[in-house]
Protein backbone atom coordinates (compact mmCIF):
# COMPACT_ATOMS: atom_id res chain seq x y z
CA UNK A 1 0.00 0.00 0.00
CA UNK A 2 1.26 3.47 -0.84
CA UNK A 3 1.87 5.62 2.22
CA UNK A 4 2.20 9.36 1.51
CA UNK A 5 5.41 10.83 2.87
CA UNK A 6 3.62 13.85 4.36
CA UNK A 7 1.86 11.77 6.97
CA UNK A 8 0.58 14.79 8.88
CA UNK A 9 -2.49 15.55 6.83
CA UNK A 10 -5.18 13.99 9.00
CA UNK A 11 -5.70 15.56 12.47
CA UNK A 12 -2.99 14.74 14.97
CA UNK A 13 -2.63 15.49 18.67
CA UNK A 14 -1.06 18.88 19.38
CA UNK A 15 2.03 18.78 21.60
CA UNK A 16 2.50 22.45 22.47
CA UNK A 17 0.27 22.37 25.55
CA UNK A 18 1.03 19.44 27.83
CA UNK A 19 0.37 18.62 31.50
CA UNK A 20 1.71 22.03 32.52
CA UNK A 21 -0.97 23.82 30.54
CA UNK A 22 -3.52 21.34 31.85
CA UNK A 23 -2.24 22.22 35.35
CA UNK A 24 -3.34 25.80 34.88
CA UNK A 25 -6.88 24.71 34.06
CA UNK A 26 -6.88 22.10 36.83
CA UNK A 27 -5.56 24.27 39.67
CA UNK A 28 -6.90 27.59 38.42
CA UNK A 29 -10.38 26.16 37.87
CA UNK A 30 -10.44 24.37 41.22
CA UNK A 31 -9.04 27.42 43.04
CA UNK A 32 -11.70 29.66 41.53
CA UNK A 33 -14.34 27.09 42.43
CA UNK A 34 -13.14 27.03 46.04
CA UNK A 35 -13.45 30.82 46.29
CA UNK A 36 -16.95 30.74 44.83
CA UNK A 37 -17.91 27.97 47.24
CA UNK A 38 -16.49 29.97 50.15
CA UNK A 39 -18.75 32.90 49.30
CA UNK A 40 -21.89 30.79 48.89
CA UNK A 41 -21.47 28.49 51.92
CA UNK A 42 -23.73 29.58 54.81
CA UNK A 43 -20.95 29.22 57.38
CA UNK A 44 -17.77 31.23 56.80
CA UNK A 45 -14.57 29.23 56.40
CA UNK A 46 -11.78 31.83 56.11
CA UNK A 47 -9.18 29.16 55.42
CA UNK A 48 -10.76 28.57 51.99
CA UNK A 49 -9.46 31.95 50.79
CA UNK A 50 -5.76 31.11 51.08
CA UNK A 51 -6.41 27.57 49.80
CA UNK A 52 -8.06 28.97 46.69
CA UNK A 53 -5.21 31.44 46.25
CA UNK A 54 -2.58 28.71 46.54
CA UNK A 55 -4.39 26.60 43.95
CA UNK A 56 -4.64 29.52 41.50
CA UNK A 57 -0.96 30.28 42.11
CA UNK A 58 -0.06 26.64 41.41
CA UNK A 59 -1.88 26.92 38.10
CA UNK A 60 0.00 30.07 37.17
CA UNK A 61 3.24 28.40 38.17
CA UNK A 62 2.47 25.53 35.81
CA UNK A 63 2.07 28.02 32.96
CA UNK A 64 5.30 29.72 33.96
CA UNK A 65 7.10 26.40 33.56
CA UNK A 66 5.42 25.89 30.20
CA UNK A 67 6.30 29.13 28.43
CA UNK A 68 9.47 29.38 26.39
CA UNK A 69 10.66 32.70 27.79
CA UNK A 70 9.60 32.73 31.48
CA UNK A 71 11.50 35.92 32.36
CA UNK A 72 9.32 37.86 29.97
CA UNK A 73 6.16 36.53 31.57
CA UNK A 74 4.79 39.97 32.41
CA UNK A 75 4.40 40.66 28.68
CA UNK A 76 1.27 38.54 29.03
CA UNK A 77 -0.50 41.65 30.33
CA UNK A 78 -0.17 43.56 27.07
CA UNK A 79 -3.26 42.52 25.12
CA UNK A 80 -6.34 42.50 27.35
CA UNK A 81 -8.35 43.98 24.51
CA UNK A 82 -8.39 40.75 22.50
CA UNK A 83 -6.69 37.92 24.35
CA UNK A 84 -8.41 35.92 27.07
CA UNK A 85 -5.02 34.82 28.36
CA UNK A 86 -4.16 38.46 28.94
CA UNK A 87 -7.47 39.03 30.69
CA UNK A 88 -6.87 36.03 32.93
CA UNK A 89 -3.47 37.48 33.83
CA UNK A 90 -5.03 40.85 34.70
CA UNK A 91 -7.61 39.26 36.97
CA UNK A 92 -5.13 36.98 38.76
CA UNK A 93 -3.35 39.49 41.07
CA UNK A 94 -6.65 41.02 42.23
CA UNK A 95 -8.10 37.58 42.77
CA UNK A 96 -5.08 36.49 44.83
CA UNK A 97 -5.20 39.65 46.93
CA UNK A 98 -8.91 39.32 47.65
CA UNK A 99 -8.51 35.61 48.43
CA UNK A 100 -5.69 36.19 50.91
CA UNK A 101 -7.62 39.03 52.57
CA UNK A 102 -10.46 36.58 53.09
CA UNK A 103 -8.34 35.07 55.85
CA UNK A 104 -8.73 38.31 57.81
CA UNK A 105 -12.09 38.04 59.60
CA UNK A 106 -12.58 41.82 59.70
CA UNK A 107 -12.66 42.02 55.92
CA UNK A 108 -15.87 40.10 55.21
CA UNK A 109 -16.45 41.93 51.92
CA UNK A 110 -13.31 40.35 50.46
CA UNK A 111 -15.16 37.00 50.37
CA UNK A 112 -17.67 38.48 47.92
CA UNK A 113 -14.96 40.31 45.96
CA UNK A 114 -12.91 37.11 45.69
CA UNK A 115 -15.96 35.16 44.49
CA UNK A 116 -16.78 37.74 41.81
CA UNK A 117 -13.17 37.77 40.62
CA UNK A 118 -13.11 33.97 40.74
CA UNK A 119 -16.14 33.82 38.44
CA UNK A 120 -14.33 36.15 36.03
CA UNK A 121 -11.17 34.05 36.29
CA UNK A 122 -13.03 30.80 35.69
CA UNK A 123 -14.84 32.29 32.71
CA UNK A 124 -11.54 33.58 31.28
CA UNK A 125 -10.03 30.12 31.57
CA UNK A 126 -12.96 28.57 29.75
CA UNK A 127 -12.67 31.18 27.00
CA UNK A 128 -8.90 30.64 26.70
CA UNK A 129 -9.55 27.04 25.80
CA UNK A 130 -12.46 27.94 23.56
CA UNK A 131 -10.31 30.40 21.54
CA UNK A 132 -7.99 27.58 20.42
CA UNK A 133 -9.56 27.56 17.00
CA UNK A 134 -7.27 24.85 15.66
CA UNK A 135 -8.56 22.28 18.15
CA UNK A 136 -12.10 21.02 17.42
CA UNK A 137 -12.51 19.67 20.97
CA UNK A 138 -11.82 23.11 22.43
CA UNK A 139 -13.39 25.50 19.98
CA UNK A 140 -16.85 24.04 20.36
CA UNK A 141 -19.06 26.57 22.20
CA UNK A 142 -20.16 23.92 24.70
CA UNK A 143 -16.61 23.79 26.06
CA UNK A 144 -17.26 26.99 28.00
CA UNK A 145 -20.13 25.77 30.25
CA UNK A 146 -18.33 22.45 30.66
CA UNK A 147 -15.15 24.05 31.99
CA UNK A 148 -17.07 26.41 34.27
CA UNK A 149 -19.25 23.65 35.63
CA UNK A 150 -16.27 21.40 36.27
CA UNK A 151 -14.45 24.20 38.13
CA UNK A 152 -17.50 24.76 40.34
CA UNK A 153 -17.84 21.05 41.14
CA UNK A 154 -14.12 20.70 41.93
CA UNK A 155 -14.19 23.82 44.10
CA UNK A 156 -17.21 22.55 46.01
CA UNK A 157 -15.48 19.21 46.46
CA UNK A 158 -12.38 20.83 47.94
CA UNK A 159 -14.52 23.13 50.07
CA UNK A 160 -16.41 20.16 51.48
CA UNK A 161 -13.19 18.26 52.19
CA UNK A 162 -11.72 21.26 54.00
CA UNK A 163 -14.98 21.56 55.92
CA UNK A 164 -14.77 17.88 56.95
CA UNK A 165 -11.30 18.51 58.38
CA UNK A 166 -11.67 21.96 59.91
CA UNK A 167 -15.36 22.28 60.86
CA UNK A 168 -17.14 18.89 60.69
CA UNK A 169 -20.37 20.34 62.06
CA UNK A 170 -20.68 22.69 59.09
CA UNK A 171 -20.63 19.74 56.70
CA UNK A 172 -23.01 17.51 58.65
CA UNK A 173 -26.06 19.08 57.00
CA UNK A 174 -28.15 17.75 54.18
CA UNK A 175 -27.83 20.89 52.00
CA UNK A 176 -24.14 20.06 51.55
CA UNK A 177 -25.04 16.75 49.98
CA UNK A 178 -27.82 18.26 47.89
CA UNK A 179 -25.65 21.07 46.55
CA UNK A 180 -22.71 18.81 45.67
CA UNK A 181 -25.04 16.32 44.01
CA UNK A 182 -26.63 19.17 42.04
CA UNK A 183 -23.27 20.42 40.80
CA UNK A 184 -22.23 16.90 39.81
CA UNK A 185 -25.47 16.35 37.94
CA UNK A 186 -24.90 19.63 36.12
CA UNK A 187 -21.38 18.52 35.19
CA UNK A 188 -22.68 15.21 33.87
CA UNK A 189 -25.28 17.06 31.83
CA UNK A 190 -22.62 19.44 30.49
CA UNK A 191 -20.37 16.53 29.45
CA UNK A 192 -23.17 14.68 27.67
CA UNK A 193 -24.30 17.91 25.98
CA UNK A 194 -20.72 18.64 24.93
CA UNK A 195 -20.26 15.17 23.42
CA UNK A 196 -23.56 15.43 21.60
CA UNK A 197 -22.51 18.82 20.22
CA UNK A 198 -19.25 17.47 18.88
CA UNK A 199 -20.99 14.51 17.28
CA UNK A 200 -23.63 16.74 15.71
CA UNK A 201 -21.24 19.40 14.40
CA UNK A 202 -18.55 17.00 13.20
CA UNK A 203 -15.18 16.21 14.69
CA UNK A 204 -12.09 14.21 13.76
CA UNK A 205 -12.59 10.45 13.99
CA UNK A 206 -9.76 9.98 16.50
CA UNK A 207 -11.31 12.65 18.74
CA UNK A 208 -14.71 10.95 18.66
CA UNK A 209 -13.04 7.60 19.35
CA UNK A 210 -11.16 8.96 22.39
CA UNK A 211 -14.26 10.80 23.54
CA UNK A 212 -16.31 7.61 23.46
CA UNK A 213 -13.69 5.99 25.74
CA UNK A 214 -13.25 8.89 28.18
CA UNK A 215 -16.78 10.20 28.69
CA UNK A 216 -18.21 6.95 30.15
CA UNK A 217 -15.35 6.89 32.68
CA UNK A 218 -16.10 10.43 33.79
CA UNK A 219 -19.81 9.75 33.94
CA UNK A 220 -19.19 6.65 36.04
CA UNK A 221 -17.03 8.56 38.50
CA UNK A 222 -19.54 11.41 38.65
CA UNK A 223 -22.46 9.01 39.09
CA UNK A 224 -20.68 7.35 42.04
CA UNK A 225 -19.93 10.78 43.51
CA UNK A 226 -23.54 11.88 43.04
CA UNK A 227 -24.82 8.73 44.72
CA UNK A 228 -22.50 9.34 47.69
CA UNK A 229 -23.58 12.99 47.90
CA UNK A 230 -27.25 11.99 47.84
CA UNK A 231 -26.59 9.42 50.56
CA UNK A 232 -25.15 12.24 52.65
CA UNK A 233 -28.21 14.38 51.93
CA UNK A 234 -30.38 11.56 53.31
CA UNK A 235 -28.11 10.78 56.33
CA UNK A 236 -26.08 13.92 56.99
CA UNK A 237 -24.47 12.56 60.17
CA UNK A 238 -22.19 10.20 58.23
CA UNK A 239 -19.07 12.05 57.04
CA UNK A 240 -17.74 9.15 54.98
CA UNK A 241 -20.26 9.49 52.19
CA UNK A 242 -19.71 13.21 51.66
CA UNK A 243 -15.94 12.77 51.87
CA UNK A 244 -16.15 10.08 49.21
CA UNK A 245 -18.34 12.31 47.03
CA UNK A 246 -15.97 15.27 47.42
CA UNK A 247 -12.84 13.28 46.60
CA UNK A 248 -14.49 11.74 43.55
CA UNK A 249 -15.78 15.15 42.40
CA UNK A 250 -12.25 16.60 42.52
CA UNK A 251 -10.43 13.60 41.07
CA UNK A 252 -12.93 13.18 38.21
CA UNK A 253 -12.81 16.89 37.38
CA UNK A 254 -9.05 17.01 37.35
CA UNK A 255 -8.76 13.85 35.29
CA UNK A 256 -11.31 15.20 32.82
CA UNK A 257 -9.47 18.51 32.43
CA UNK A 258 -6.18 16.74 31.84
CA UNK A 259 -7.95 14.57 29.28
CA UNK A 260 -9.53 17.47 27.40
CA UNK A 261 -6.30 19.51 27.29
CA UNK A 262 -3.78 16.76 26.61
CA UNK A 263 -5.61 13.78 25.15
CA UNK A 264 -8.54 15.19 23.18
CA UNK A 265 -6.49 17.99 21.64
CA UNK A 266 -6.48 16.79 18.05
CA UNK A 267 -5.99 19.60 15.60
CA UNK A 268 -7.92 20.48 12.47
CA UNK A 269 -5.72 18.65 9.96
CA UNK A 270 -5.87 19.63 6.30
CA UNK A 271 -8.70 19.59 3.80
CA UNK A 272 -8.73 19.42 0.04
CA UNK A 273 -12.17 20.63 -1.11
CA UNK A 274 -11.52 19.37 -4.65
CA UNK A 275 -8.65 17.73 -6.44
CA UNK A 276 -7.08 19.67 -9.30
CA UNK A 277 -7.34 19.02 -13.00
CA UNK A 278 -4.50 16.91 -14.35
CA UNK A 279 -3.86 17.35 -18.07
CA UNK A 280 -7.14 17.62 -19.95
CA UNK A 281 -9.24 16.02 -17.21
CA UNK A 282 -11.70 17.50 -14.78
CA UNK A 283 -11.54 18.31 -11.09
CA UNK A 284 -12.18 15.42 -8.75
CA UNK A 285 -13.93 15.04 -5.43
CA UNK A 286 -12.25 16.51 -2.40
CA UNK A 287 -10.80 14.85 0.63
CA UNK A 288 -10.85 15.50 4.35
CA UNK A 289 -8.59 12.85 5.84
CA UNK A 290 -9.41 11.77 9.36
CA UNK A 291 -12.91 13.32 9.52
CA UNK B 1 -4.69 49.13 -0.13
CA UNK B 2 -2.31 46.27 -0.71
CA UNK B 3 -2.98 42.68 0.26
CA UNK B 4 -0.12 40.35 -0.54
CA UNK B 5 -1.29 36.82 -1.21
CA UNK B 6 0.14 33.64 -2.65
CA UNK B 7 -1.51 31.69 -5.42
CA UNK B 8 -0.70 27.99 -5.73
CA UNK B 9 -1.54 26.27 -8.99
CA UNK B 10 -2.27 22.73 -7.84
CA UNK B 11 -2.39 21.56 -11.46
CA UNK B 12 1.28 22.36 -11.79
CA UNK B 13 2.74 21.33 -8.43
CA UNK B 14 4.75 18.10 -8.73
CA UNK B 15 5.53 17.76 -5.02
CA UNK B 16 9.26 18.16 -5.59
CA UNK B 17 9.69 20.02 -2.26
CA UNK B 18 12.10 22.51 -3.81
CA UNK B 19 10.11 25.30 -2.15
CA UNK B 20 10.55 23.50 1.19
CA UNK B 21 14.31 23.34 0.69
CA UNK B 22 14.50 26.94 -0.53
CA UNK B 23 12.59 28.11 2.55
CA UNK B 24 14.90 26.21 4.88
CA UNK B 25 17.93 27.66 3.14
CA UNK B 26 16.59 31.22 3.09
CA UNK B 27 15.34 31.27 6.68
CA UNK B 28 17.69 28.84 8.42
CA UNK B 29 14.97 26.92 10.19
CA UNK B 30 16.20 24.10 12.45
CA UNK B 31 15.62 20.39 11.78
CA UNK B 32 11.97 19.45 12.21
CA UNK B 33 10.74 22.96 11.56
CA UNK B 34 9.32 23.57 8.11
CA UNK B 35 7.77 26.95 7.63
CA UNK B 36 6.73 25.58 4.24
CA UNK B 37 6.01 22.02 3.26
CA UNK B 38 4.14 20.17 0.57
CA UNK B 39 1.35 17.80 1.59
CA UNK B 40 0.99 14.62 -0.39
CA UNK B 41 -2.70 13.70 -0.39
CA UNK B 42 -4.09 10.57 -2.00
CA UNK B 43 -7.83 10.49 -2.67
CA UNK B 44 -10.29 8.01 -4.09
CA UNK B 45 -10.45 4.24 -4.24
CA UNK B 46 -8.55 2.06 -6.72
CA UNK B 47 -8.72 2.31 -9.69
CA UNK B 48 -10.06 5.88 -9.45
CA UNK B 49 -7.23 7.31 -7.39
CA UNK B 50 -5.75 10.77 -7.49
CA UNK B 51 -2.63 12.15 -5.90
CA UNK B 52 -2.45 15.85 -5.10
CA UNK B 53 0.42 17.95 -3.85
CA UNK B 54 -0.62 20.86 -1.67
CA UNK B 55 2.02 23.36 -0.55
CA UNK B 56 1.14 24.87 2.84
CA UNK B 57 2.65 27.58 5.01
CA UNK B 58 1.40 30.45 7.15
CA UNK B 59 -1.69 31.72 5.33
CA UNK B 60 -1.15 35.35 6.41
CA UNK B 61 -4.85 35.49 7.19
CA UNK B 62 -6.98 38.59 6.94
CA UNK B 63 -8.50 37.69 10.33
CA UNK B 64 -5.66 35.75 11.95
CA UNK B 65 -6.74 33.62 14.93
CA UNK B 66 -3.13 33.79 16.15
CA UNK B 67 -3.30 37.58 16.37
CA UNK B 68 -6.50 37.55 18.36
CA UNK B 69 -5.23 35.19 21.05
CA UNK B 70 -1.66 36.49 21.40
CA UNK B 71 -1.46 37.92 24.93
CA UNK B 72 1.74 39.90 24.39
CA UNK B 73 1.22 41.77 21.14
CA UNK B 74 4.14 39.87 19.64
CA UNK B 75 1.97 38.83 16.71
CA UNK B 76 1.13 41.78 14.51
CA UNK B 77 -0.16 42.58 11.06
CA UNK B 78 1.50 44.71 8.42
CA UNK B 79 -0.77 47.06 6.51
CA UNK B 80 -0.19 44.93 3.41
CA UNK B 81 -1.69 41.81 5.00
CA UNK B 82 1.46 40.04 6.14
CA UNK B 83 1.38 38.62 9.66
CA UNK B 84 4.62 38.95 11.62
CA UNK B 85 6.06 38.07 15.01
CA UNK B 86 8.14 40.31 17.25
CA UNK B 87 10.53 37.76 18.76
CA UNK B 88 11.57 40.18 21.51
CA UNK B 89 8.02 40.41 22.88
CA UNK B 90 6.94 36.76 22.48
CA UNK B 91 6.90 34.73 25.70
CA UNK B 92 6.57 31.37 23.93
CA UNK B 93 3.20 30.44 25.40
CA UNK B 94 2.31 28.71 22.10
CA UNK B 95 -1.26 29.98 22.33
CA UNK B 96 -0.93 31.07 18.69
CA UNK B 97 0.12 27.53 17.73
CA UNK B 98 -3.02 26.24 19.39
CA UNK B 99 -5.17 28.80 17.59
CA UNK B 100 -3.72 28.41 14.08
CA UNK B 101 -5.94 25.98 12.11
CA UNK B 102 -3.11 25.51 9.60
CA UNK B 103 -0.56 24.23 12.14
CA UNK B 104 1.94 26.78 10.92
CA UNK B 105 3.42 27.98 14.19
CA UNK B 106 6.57 26.41 15.55
CA UNK B 107 8.43 26.62 18.82
CA UNK B 108 11.92 25.30 19.45
CA UNK B 109 13.25 25.50 22.98
CA UNK B 110 16.91 24.57 22.45
CA UNK B 111 19.31 25.07 19.57
CA UNK B 112 19.88 21.96 17.51
CA UNK B 113 21.33 21.52 14.09
CA UNK B 114 21.35 19.06 11.22
CA UNK B 115 24.48 17.25 12.42
CA UNK B 116 24.24 17.49 16.18
CA UNK B 117 24.91 20.31 18.61
CA UNK B 118 27.34 22.25 16.41
CA UNK B 119 26.05 24.20 13.41
CA UNK B 120 27.45 23.77 9.94
CA UNK B 121 28.94 26.92 8.39
CA UNK B 122 25.69 27.64 6.57
CA UNK B 123 23.61 27.10 9.71
CA UNK B 124 25.90 29.34 11.76
CA UNK B 125 25.26 32.23 9.39
CA UNK B 126 21.49 31.96 9.70
CA UNK B 127 21.28 30.97 13.38
CA UNK B 128 19.30 33.49 15.40
CA UNK B 129 19.16 32.92 19.20
CA UNK B 130 16.16 35.28 19.40
CA UNK B 131 14.10 32.52 17.79
CA UNK B 132 14.63 30.07 20.66
CA UNK B 133 11.73 29.58 23.05
CA UNK B 134 9.40 31.74 20.98
CA UNK B 135 6.89 31.18 18.25
CA UNK B 136 8.13 31.27 14.66
CA UNK B 137 6.51 30.94 11.25
CA UNK B 138 6.71 31.88 7.57
CA UNK B 139 7.11 35.62 7.09
CA UNK B 140 6.51 35.70 3.32
CA UNK B 141 10.25 36.51 3.33
CA UNK B 142 9.46 39.87 4.90
CA UNK B 143 12.98 41.23 4.53
CA UNK B 144 12.55 41.00 0.76
CA UNK B 145 9.09 42.55 0.72
CA UNK B 146 10.29 45.40 2.92
CA UNK B 147 13.16 45.98 0.51
CA UNK B 148 10.66 46.49 -2.31
CA UNK B 149 9.48 49.72 -0.69
CA UNK B 150 13.01 51.10 -0.89
CA UNK B 151 13.89 49.90 -4.37
CA UNK B 152 10.51 50.38 -6.04
CA UNK B 153 10.54 46.81 -7.28
CA UNK B 154 7.36 44.73 -7.43
CA UNK B 155 7.00 41.67 -5.17
CA UNK B 156 5.98 38.68 -7.22
CA UNK B 157 7.53 40.13 -10.39
CA UNK B 158 11.08 41.03 -9.40
CA UNK B 159 12.82 38.00 -7.88
CA UNK B 160 14.89 40.11 -5.47
CA UNK B 161 11.73 41.10 -3.62
CA UNK B 162 9.78 37.85 -3.99
CA UNK B 163 9.58 35.04 -1.38
CA UNK B 164 12.26 32.37 -1.78
CA UNK B 165 9.73 29.56 -2.28
CA UNK B 166 8.12 31.34 -5.22
CA UNK B 167 11.48 32.03 -6.83
CA UNK B 168 12.55 28.44 -6.46
CA UNK B 169 9.44 26.71 -7.81
CA UNK B 170 10.56 24.66 -10.79
CA UNK B 171 7.11 24.37 -12.36
CA UNK B 172 5.74 27.88 -11.84
CA UNK B 173 3.10 26.60 -9.44
CA UNK B 174 3.70 29.39 -6.93
CA UNK B 175 2.79 33.03 -7.55
CA UNK B 176 2.96 36.01 -5.26
CA UNK B 177 1.47 39.47 -5.57
CA UNK B 178 -1.05 42.10 -4.56
CA UNK B 179 -4.61 40.78 -4.60
CA UNK B 180 -6.06 44.28 -4.37
CA UNK B 181 -4.38 45.38 -7.60
CA UNK B 182 -6.70 44.20 -10.41
CA UNK B 183 -3.81 44.16 -12.86
CA UNK B 184 -1.46 42.10 -10.72
CA UNK B 185 -0.35 38.60 -11.70
CA UNK B 186 -2.30 37.01 -8.84
CA UNK B 187 -5.50 38.95 -9.55
CA UNK B 188 -5.45 37.74 -13.15
CA UNK B 189 -4.88 34.15 -12.07
CA UNK B 190 -7.75 34.34 -9.61
CA UNK B 191 -10.07 35.82 -12.26
CA UNK B 192 -9.23 33.17 -14.82
CA UNK B 193 -9.20 30.07 -12.64
CA UNK B 194 -11.36 28.19 -10.23
CA UNK B 195 -9.86 28.32 -6.77
CA UNK B 196 -10.38 27.63 -3.08
CA UNK B 197 -8.82 28.57 0.21
CA UNK B 198 -8.05 26.14 3.03
CA UNK B 199 -10.46 26.09 6.01
CA UNK B 200 -12.20 29.21 4.75
CA UNK B 201 -15.29 28.24 6.76
CA UNK B 202 -13.42 29.14 9.97
CA UNK B 203 -13.55 32.81 9.00
CA UNK B 204 -9.80 33.33 8.84
CA UNK B 205 -9.72 34.96 5.38
CA UNK B 206 -6.54 33.07 4.43
CA UNK B 207 -4.03 34.65 2.05
CA UNK B 208 -3.13 31.53 0.07
CA UNK B 209 -5.34 30.57 -2.88
CA UNK B 210 -5.26 27.19 -4.55
CA UNK B 211 -6.09 26.94 -8.26
CA UNK B 212 -7.74 23.74 -9.43
CA UNK B 213 -9.12 24.36 -12.93
CA UNK B 214 -9.53 26.94 -15.64
CA UNK B 215 -12.71 28.98 -15.20
CA UNK B 216 -14.60 28.63 -18.47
Amino acid sequence: MYVPNSSRVAPWRQTYWDWRAAGNFIFGGAGSGVLIYAATAPEAMPILGPIGAVLVLCGLLCVWFEIGRPWRALNVLRRPGTSWMSREAWIAPWLLAAAVLEFSPWLAWSRIAAAVLAIAYLYSQARILNAGRAIPAWRHPRTVPLMIESGLAEGAGIGVLVGCLSAPASVAQSWVGWSLAGLLLLRMTAVVWYRAGLRRDGAPQNLLRDLSRCVPRLLTLDACATAAALAHAAWPRSALSIETAAVLAVVAGWWWKHTIVVRLSYNQGFTLPMTPVRGAGVTGPGSRPGW
Amino acid sequence: MTRYVMVVDLRRCTGCQTCTAACKQANGTPPGVQWRRVLDIETGVFPNVRRSFVPVSCMHCGSPPCLEVCPTGATYKHDDGRVGINYDACIGCAYCAIACPYQQRFKVQRAHFAYGSDPTDAEAIKFDPARLGVSTKCTFCSDRIDRARETGQVPGIDPEVTPACVNSCICSALHFGDRDDPESNVSKLLRENRHFRMHEELGTDPGIYYLTATDN
